[in-house]
């Protein structure tokens, strides 16, 4: 049963490919994308109960990682992704490390307030040789191998897919292992683990540091799908749409990412149909209906669902 | 020196709008143990509401009182309506819905009112600037009325029984309510009261800044970071806080960043308060019992 149902999912994922035109293809590129920015965000907010309101700052770190070297220094694609993860990993320990010693709230303060600075940083003048200032930065998306007789949406999209399913694979792995039960622990009962021997702020802050590392190369991703950085891509409202997306796709929930990223990327299309300012009055009321009506989001939704009913002896079943 | 001088009176004046959103994110924090992340919107909204009052013909000072008390009752609603029913979630609940009406207010406002920067009246008019330059009309005016707010928060607090009521329902609310407070109606009065504080900031910092439904969003910033700096389990440090990072705000724009890096100041401060003393100047260290 179960490898069918993963061949069948693996052709339903590379099936559009063929199936759709390429405007569409290139939006599902970046709905692929953003599942894997909300995914980051879901591993610091969802497995280990750090609120932060700042992951689309991880996200800026990751496209510029990305689009500095191939834009100013010619390299390839592929040599940049190690880079972006370093880099990303890097600054995600730097900004947990002051946060995250103490209260969830302080850190969701932070990362709130790096997310309003991240455009000003940016655009700042003794940055500007590298980042291109307001103007941001060119490049070109990588071309596919000959062999393979894609298109560059067509590949762009296969190669979305692949780092994001392997991302995906190695967090399921990562939470299910030593590790990940560790970091669900510290989020339920963080004086019980640390009475078991956790270090505390040492796990919170690698947990971070990993978050901001997958959130990152979705930025990686994006800046070579979208071929441009500019600072204003990357305002407080990207990050805000991480959270509202890991809220309504399911927090603490692999399966809820995906539907996050489908969330952030489709639903704001939608809205902008009724007015300019329409997409952010929906997504707030969406954000707060979902939170009072279906707290475990899509995902909780899904699950109910698909899991049967224990009936337990001696007790009534609703 | 004089150009000194100047930025230091500016920054007292941008500095107590800071303290007045700060206070109003205390209060609320005090109350419930959460950060009010909509504060600046709901500010916003309120001074727009001035605006359509004034625009409507109202004379500026009845369109003032007439927006604090609008705003009050927005503040008691919003936590009827949408805070009580979470009062005992977990956090995440609580930043979800405060993102939430974020989102919602400063969406509806530019949906509303407009995406376009407008003027705002500013009741103290002067030719030029007083006392031989130092400072304007509206820096003198805006100040005077953030300190008699500041002022009759606390004489509310301190020598009322309403407001002992509150800070009883703040402090310890099972005890108040076994005394006869009712705790749910002390916060709504305290949400209600955090709303009219933070309209006055809103419509005192507009003449400055313009208004824009993202106009208070680098003011929460910096009133976080006031908070954070003063302690923000202290309603007076907060207000200590707010002032002191309004003064740091100019004199590190004037001097040192320049005014591109403005919110990346509010940024370092906050970092800076939280790794070096994380209980602010003058919040108590809190220990809890496991």
């Amino acid at each position: 049963m179960k490898p069918l149902l993963i061949a069948a999912g693996l052709a339903l994922a590379l099936l559009p490919i063929w199936a759709l035109e390429s405007f569409h293809l290139f939006q599902l590129t970046l709905a692929v994308i953003m599942a894997l920015a909300v995914l980051g965000l879901n591993i610091v907010t969802g497995y280990n109960g750090q609120i932060s309101l700042g992951h689309g700052a991880f996200f800026a770190v990751g496209a510029y990682a990305t689009a500095i070297p191939m834009s100013l220094l010619d390299w390839s694609f592929w040599a940049t992704l190690p880079v972006s993860a370093i880099v990303c990993g890097v600054v995600g320990w730097g900004v947990g490390f002051p946060a995250l010693r103490l209260g969830g709230l302080y850190l969701a303060l932070t990362t709130f307030a790096l997310a309003v600075a991240v455009p000003q940083i940016l655009k700042h003048k003794a940055v500007e040789a590298w980042t291109g200032g307001v103007q941001g930065l060119f490049l070109l998306k990588p071309e596919a191998p000959a062999w393979l007789a894609l298109s560059p949406d067509q590949y762009m999209y296969l190669v979305a897919l692949l780092v994001a399913g392997l991302c995906y694979l190695l967090t399921a792995n990562l939470l299910r292992g030593r590790i990940g039960r560790a970091m669900m622990a510290v989020r339920d009962n963080p004086t019980a683990a640390e009475a078991m021997g956790m270090d505390l702020a040492s796990l919170k802050t690698r947990t971070f540091a990993v978050s901001a590392i997958i959130t990152g190369m979705a930025g990686s991703l994006s800046a070579a799908v979208v071929e441009f950085v500019a600072p204003d891509s990357f305002t407080f409202i990207l990050s805000i749409s991480l959270f509202v997306g890991m809220v309504v796709g399911g927090v603490g929930s692999i399966l809820g990412s995906v539907f996050g990223g489908l969330f952030v990327l489709f639903v704001p299309n939608l809205a902008e149909a009724i007015s300019r300012s329409a997409p952010g009055v929906i997504y707030g009321a969406i954000l707060i209906l979902f939170l009072f009506i279906l707290p475990d989001g899509v995902a909780g939704l899904v699950r109910r669902f698909t899991t049967k009913k224990r009936i337990i002896p001696g007790r009534e079943t609703s | 020196m004089d150009g000194f001088a100047h930025q230091l009176i500016a920054g007292i004046a941008t500095g107590g709008i800071y303290a007045s959103v700060a206070l109003a994110l205390v209060m609320i924090y005090q109350a419930t143990h959460h950060v009010n992340f909509a504060q600046g919107e709901m500010a916003t909204l309120s001074t727009f509401i001035a605006l359509t009052m004034i625009q409507a013909g109202l004379p500026y000072w009845v369109a003032f009182f007439a927006t604090l008390v609008v705003s009050f009752i927005i503040g008691a609603l919003v936590e009827r309506i949408l805070m009580r029913p979470v009062q005992n979630a977990p956090v995440l609940t609580h930043v979800g819905v405060f993102i939430g009406m974020l989102l919602i207010i400063s969406n509806a406002t530019g949906w509303v009112f407009g995406h376009t920067t407008k003027a705002f009246p500013t009741p103290f008019q002067s030719d030029g600037l007083l006392f031989g330059g130092l400072v304007s009309a509206h820096e003198l005016g805006s100040t005077a009325v953030t300190l008699a707010v500041l002022i009759l928060v606390y004489l509310f607090f301190a020598h009322t029984s309403l407001g002992l009521a509150m800070r009883a329902a703040a402090y310890n609310p099972r005890s108040a309510r076994l005394v006869g407070i009712r705790v749910g109606w002390m916060l709504a009065l305290g949400w209600g009261l955090a709303a009219a504080i933070g309209s006055v900031a809103g419509m005192m910092v507009a003449p400055a800044v313009f208004l824009d439904p993202n106009m208070m969003l680098g003011i929460l910033l910096y009133a976080f970071a006031g908070a954070l700096l003063g302690g923000i389990d202290n309603p007076a440090g907060a207000v200590g806080g707010g002032f002191a990072v309004g003064v740091l705000e100019n004199l590190a724009g004037a001097y040192v960043v320049g005014t591109e890096l403005k919110l990346t100041v509010a940024l370092v401060i906050i970092i800076g308060v939280l790794v070096v003393r994380p209980s602010g100047l003058f919040g108590r260290v809190v220990f809890s019992r496991v």
